[in-house]
């Protein structure tokens, strides 16, 4: 097949790291952000974002 | 307790209905023949098939199902994982799929036809068929309540949305679109459970805080201190574990027949690897999915279990379930062993409202809210809005694998078979996509009847029992058994499932009363559990299957040698491993998955 999976989920998954990223950054602070002292939407969007990237770099190096 | 919802929560998921649709109008362009459509023309690398096989299995009644699992029996659950599929999974590969790939069948019921007779296949297919579409229905079904329940979202509405985006993408791009994204919802999934996990431990204290305040649910249940937390030291006596059965029930019943006959038959799956682009991938597919498959447990028990211990008030939001869901139960408990509900609120009396009580007097708890619930407890808008995603992810990917599964095994089996053979390529296209339209439209018509279990995993088991359960004898003894015939197998089929049928109709859980939880034909034998009950049925139906098909199958004639070349073992040249590396040689993988899956038993036996 001609299209390379990693490259749609390395896009969607860029784009949802950095939403929740830039969310968790913006609501830093708020009470009911951070469930067991977590600031979980910053952590886990920063990692969904760096996993995204890997995905396009893969797919971009096995072109 | 339904939360609200932020933009962000919404733009996560428009985000995800965006990306799966894009992958069906860009794949769509790249689907010319039937065999594109209905098995991708056999062009998958192998990591793309094996996330796929083990993702169009991830549906509803893996991720609700098994939370509800995990908080009805605790880590005993995990013998659905490291028992009842890793093994199987390894045999497929290694020793079954050879055959399923190497015959060129397009689908499981094909190699019956190949290997039996056309009877053999009809009567595969047809059940096959109506199997898929029911256990669709059911998904829906589970995603449509949960919805309404979790978010106050319409009922019918979030029926329609989901299977009209099924719809789309299995429509315009036919199996491989189904595949890529089983790949992506399966990250998704991975994504949007393992922070709840994360969440759910560290508010616990830990994989020992979760084992101390299990403790009291067991004392009160009457079951050993730590029954919820070990996964085979209570297994001797039915009466000792929470789900009822003792070891050899549960290592012959779902280690053995329901486990193999699903995992080795049922085309969901294999067709998965039918659509890997070697025989090497073909054998690597189900090989590869085990290795997720074997953690799987901790991502999908463990939110279950956690939710029976995890503290009300430590959410970001309130979701204590009313009133019951705290109560101390500590009368029969040790001193200093107190029993809470965590955050499952408890099953209600539809007529009064009040929550439902057992034959001990304890509260009955609404289980397949236990995930759910978790969700809501722990995530923050946002994140949220992912775990949700991962939520709805989960029922389409399996709903997409059961309208992929079944438009193929109607359109070649049932269709190209007995309706109009000798049709142009291009009628079968365009019929797998009306059979995917059809599909769909029957999937959503049963979502509206398949309303009457509690736990749709007891549900699911209890239809593999009769319908698969039979089936690993045929194929194992059509794979390795040059003598077995096609009358043979037809007649075994058959008789194994009467047999369920009669077991099912002449036992009962205890407790349960006579209807569809069996008993209807007299209660014979009683069941700790309904899972015994189920995985004894499974026994039964393989046992006669197997003796049927033997005493048949030699009383009648058995295909040729020259036919039966390809299909079954002795008669199959042995191939040369063709990998390149150590690590895609199929056996050495075989023994890494299940090193490791001894050693996870182990540490939690």
């Amino acid at each position: 097949m001609g299209l390379d999976v990693r490259m749609p989920m390395g896009l969607m998954f860029s784009v949802l790291g950095a939403l929740l990223l830039v969310y968790g950054g913006l609501t830093l602070g708020r009470p009911g952000t951070a469930p067991t002292g977590v600031p979980i939407n910053l952590v886990w969007g920063l990692f969904i974002l760096l996993f995204g990237l890997v995905l396009i770099f893969l797919a971009r190096r096995a072109r | 307790m339904a939360p609200t919802l932020q933009w962000i929560d919404y733009a996560i998921i428009l985000l995800y209905f965006a990306f799966v649709l894009g992958i069906g109008v860009v794949l769509r362009r790249y689907v010319r023949t039937s065999e594109d459509f209905f098995l991708s023309g056999r062009s998958i690398p192998a990591w793309v098939t094996g996330l796929a096989f083990i993702s169009a299995n991830l549906g509803a009644q893996e991720v609700i199902g098994m939370g509800a699992s995990g908080a009805k029996y605790g880590i005993a659950t995990s013998h659905f994982y490291w028992i009842g599929a890793i093994p199987a999974m390894v045999f497929i590969g290694i020793f079954m799929m050879p055959f399923y790939y190497g015959s060129r069948a397009r689908s499981v019921p094909e190699y019956l036809k190949l290997r039996f007779d056309e009877k053999t296949r009809a009567l595969n297919a047809v059940s096959f068929a109506a199997m898929t579409v029911l256990s669709s229905g059911v998904s829906m079904y589970a995603m449509g309540k949960l919805l309404n329940l979790l978010l106050g979202w319409n009922f019918d509405t979030s029926i329609l949305l989901a299977a009209g985006i099924v719809l789309a993408y299995t429509f315009l791009g036919g199996l491989t679109s189904a595949i890529y994204n089983e790949v992506l919802q399966f990250f998704l999934i991975v994504l949007g459970f393992a922070p709840l996990v994360f969440l759910g431990l560290r508010e616990v204290g830990g994989w020992s805080g979760l084992v101390s305040r299990l403790a009291a649910r067991a004392t009160s249940n009457g079951l050993p201190v730590d029954a919820y937390t070990r996964s085979w030291a209570h297994m001797g006596h039915a009466a000792d574990n929470p789900i009822g059965i003792e070891w050899f029930g549960l290592v012959m019943g779902l280690g053995f027949v329901l486990s193999f006959g699903y995992w080795c038959t049922d085309f969901l799956v294999v067709q998965r690897a039918m659509a890997a682009n070697s025989m090497s991938a073909a054998r690597r597919t189900p090989l590869i999915a085990a290795f997720p498959k074997m953690l799987f447990p901790f991502l999908v028990i463990l939110p279950g279990m956690l939710a029976l211990a995890v503290h009300p008030a430590s959410g970001v939001r309130a979701t204590g379930g009313g009133p019951p869901a705290a109560v101390t139960q500590d009368a029969s408990s040790p001193a200093g062993l107190t029993e809470s509900n965590g955050i499952v609120p408890p099953k209600l009396d539809p007529t009064t409202g009040a929550p439902l009580r057992d034959l001990r007097g304890n509260i009955v708890l609404d289980y397949d809210l236990a995930t759910p619930m978790m969700l809501i407890h722990f995530f923050p808008a946002g994140l949220l809005g992912l775990g949700l995603t991962a939520l709805l992810a989960s029922f389409m990917s399996g709903m997409a694998g059961n309208v992929t599964a079944f438009n193929t095994v109607w359109t070649y089996d049932l269709y190209q078979g007995y309706i109009r053979p000798g049709a142009p390529d291009s009628h079968y296209l365009t019929m797998g996509r009306v059979a995917t339209v059809a599909g769909i439209a029957i999937s959503v018509a049963a979502a509206y009847v398949a309303a009457a279990f509690n736990n749709i995993m007891d549900f699911l088991q209890l239809v593999f029992a009769f319908v698969n359960a039979p089936l690993f004898a045929t194929f194992a003894l059509g794979m390795f058994w040059k003598r077995a015939s096609g009358h043979g197998a037809f007649v075994g089929l058959i008789a194994g499932m009467l047999g369920a049928a009669i077991h099912h109709g002449i036992s009962l859980p205890v407790g349960a009363s006579v209807g569809v939880k069996g008993g209807y034909l007299g209660t014979w034998v009683t069941f700790p559990s309904e899972l015994a009950q189920t995985f004894w049925t499974a026994i039964v139906a393989w046992m006669t299957c197997f003796v049927v098909t033997i005493l048949v199958s030699l009383m009648t004639t058995a295909k040729s040698a020259e036919q039966l070349q390809g299909l079954v073992h002795g008669l199959t040249p042995s191939m040369a491993d063709q990998s390149r590396v150590w690590y895609e040689r199929p056996a050495v993988l075989a023994v890494i998955v299940l090193s490791a899956t001894v050693l996870l038993n182990v540490v939690f036996f």
